[in-house]
């Protein structure tokens, strides 16, 4: 935001300056279950950025002071690599990405059946490799598969999506340079079978007219990146695995040396 | 009753909208029962359940499981059963008389131990008991982790898999409910074991999985005599 807009960031036919129109999404691929010592997993990319995501727990709540002893609490920690951005990001918490952590763990406290492990923890790791804007959506819809992914009792996937006014039109999901110099960015998260809300944010301005486009542009994406998130899901877990043969030259091996 | 149906479903799948109850893994809003959990869908007596594929070990009262002593008070041993809870396993609830400040002697951390879920309460504090026929302190062999939700199919009906790889083995195994097994034999034999073992949690979906299984101890076992014999 804040970058004055009289740079064209949208032709007169409409079109966007990645070939998108108003209302494309980025090309998104997300896959469940890529990292095998973390008890969930899952690795989304949005058009340029790169999030993985693990979920560990529901395991012993450490400092043990905030343990809550009538439900788990959820810790996430969303962290941007040095090497995700051009310049160099020092490394280590800041006042972003703790801000960041904080309401995405606070939406996911609302989906997770937290009731049901009582003084535990259940922490998710959000890891930015590589950042284009839209990286806190990006990462709560891996963290959301991951979550899923992890065997952790939840009310629905839950996927996120950032709306935004770029040269005065609503468009959906920005990327870097809609995002420097747009007007507007709304990130937002939604239980898509309720339709409630559960992450939102606005930076920048919109009128009432404007914020209902938005919203609605924004829930009918993320109804999209739901169907996506079952697909992952889906694919991990296909019934299939007919028993493999390839299993048979390590046990020859072994029993030779 | 449908028992062949295996239909994979997410969290927040529909599972159905009338006339069955809501069991394990599930919730209803609206009068409608929806999956809580990624697992596999059955219907068992006008129940809905959904079968976990993944997730946390939750002790409840009776499981058998495999602790290792974590920690060590003056009347108690702290056990890891492989869930987010610490189980305290009181002087009391082993059949040796122990005095005061002295459990280490009987007990040290890093033992194995087979144990039985006594209690869980609401929030979830467990205790666990050694004091009844078959539990004890496991001494010697080795423990491997699988998930717990595999843990039946390890099992078998009636036994029967676990039974098949011990005597084909010729392996001691003791299977807990909380996914961790304790194995003893030659190590040639519990590596087959392990093998066997991990084949059936990779293939727990897969039918007729206790003859592949034998085919495949059969196969290995062979090789072992032929070599043997060279």
């Amino acid at each position: 935001m804040g970058g004055n807009s009289n740079i064209k960031l949208i032709d007169d036919n409409g079109i966007r300056i990645d070939g998108r129109r108003v209302d494309e999404l980025r090309p998104i691929k997300i896959e469940a279950g890529v990292l095998k010592r973390a008890d969930g997993s899952a690795y989304v990319e949005f058009g340029k950025n790169k999030v993985l995501a693990a979920v560990y727990g529901p395991r012993e709540c450490h400092p043990r002071h905030m343990q809550d002893p009538s439900k788990a609490i959820v810790q996430c920690k969303y962290n941007m690599i040095s090497f995700s951005v051009n310049d160099r990001k020092r490394p280590g918490p800041d006042r972003r990405s703790v801000e960041i952590s904080k309401i995405i763990s606070e939406a996911f406290e609302y989906v997770v059946f937290t009731e049901n492990y009582p003084r535990t923890s259940i922490d998710v790791y959000i890891e930015v490799l590589q950042a284009n804007a839209g990286t806190r959506c990006a990462g709560l819809t891996a963290a959301s598969v991951a979550l899923a992914d992890a065997g952790i009792p939840m009310r629905d996937l839950v996927p996120s999506v950032a709306v935004g006014k770029v040269n005065d039109q609503i468009v959906l999901d920005l990327q870097k340079e809609e995002d420097n110099f747009g007007q507007a960015d709304l990130p937002l998260a939604i239980i898509p079978r309720t339709g409630e809300v559960i992450l939102m944010q606005m930076d920048g301005h919109l009128t009432k007219a404007e914020f209902d486009i938005a919203l609605e542009m924004g829930v009918g994406a993320c109804n999209k990146i739901y169907a996506l998130q079952k697909d992952a899901l889906a694919r991990r877990y296909a019934i299939e695995k007919v028993i493999d043969e390839a299993d048979e030259p390590a046990v020859e091996q072994t029993v030779e040396g | 009753m449908e028992g062949g149906g295996r239909e994979v479903v997410l969290p927040g799948d529909l599972l159905d909208s009338g006339k069955l109850k809501a069991g394990a893994g599930t919730y209803v809003q609206d009068g409608r029962i929806y999956a809580a959990q990624l697992g596999i869908k059955s219907v068992k007596a006008n129940f809905v359940n959904v079968i976990p594929l993944g997730g946390r070990y939750i002790p409840s009262p009776g499981d058998t499981v495999i602790g290792k002593v974590v920690d060590i008070g003056p009347s108690n041993w702290f056990i890891d059963i492989n869930s987010p809870y610490q189980a305290p396993l009181h002087v009391n609830e082993v059949p040796w008389r122990v005095d005061f400040g002295d459990t280490a002697r009987f007990m040290n951390i890093g033992d194995t131990l087979l144990a039985k879920v006594l209690m869980v309460d609401e929030t979830k504090r467990v205790q666990v008991t050694m004091k009844e026929q078959g539990l004890r302190k496991l001494q010697g062999g080795q423990v491997m982790e699988i998930s717990y939700s595999k843990v039946p199919r390890v099992i078998g009906k009636g036994g029967s898999m676990i039974q098949m790889i011990k005597t084909m083995t010729n392996t001691r195994i003791f299977v807990g409910q909380n996914g961790r097994i304790w194995l003893d034999g030659d190590i040639e034999s519990i590596l087959f074991a392990i093998r066997a073992i991990k084949m059936i949690e990779d293939n727990a979906q897969a039918s007729h999985l206790t003859e592949k299984v034998r085919e495949y101890l059969e196969s290995a076992t062979k090789k072992v005599q032929v070599e043997a014999s060279n």
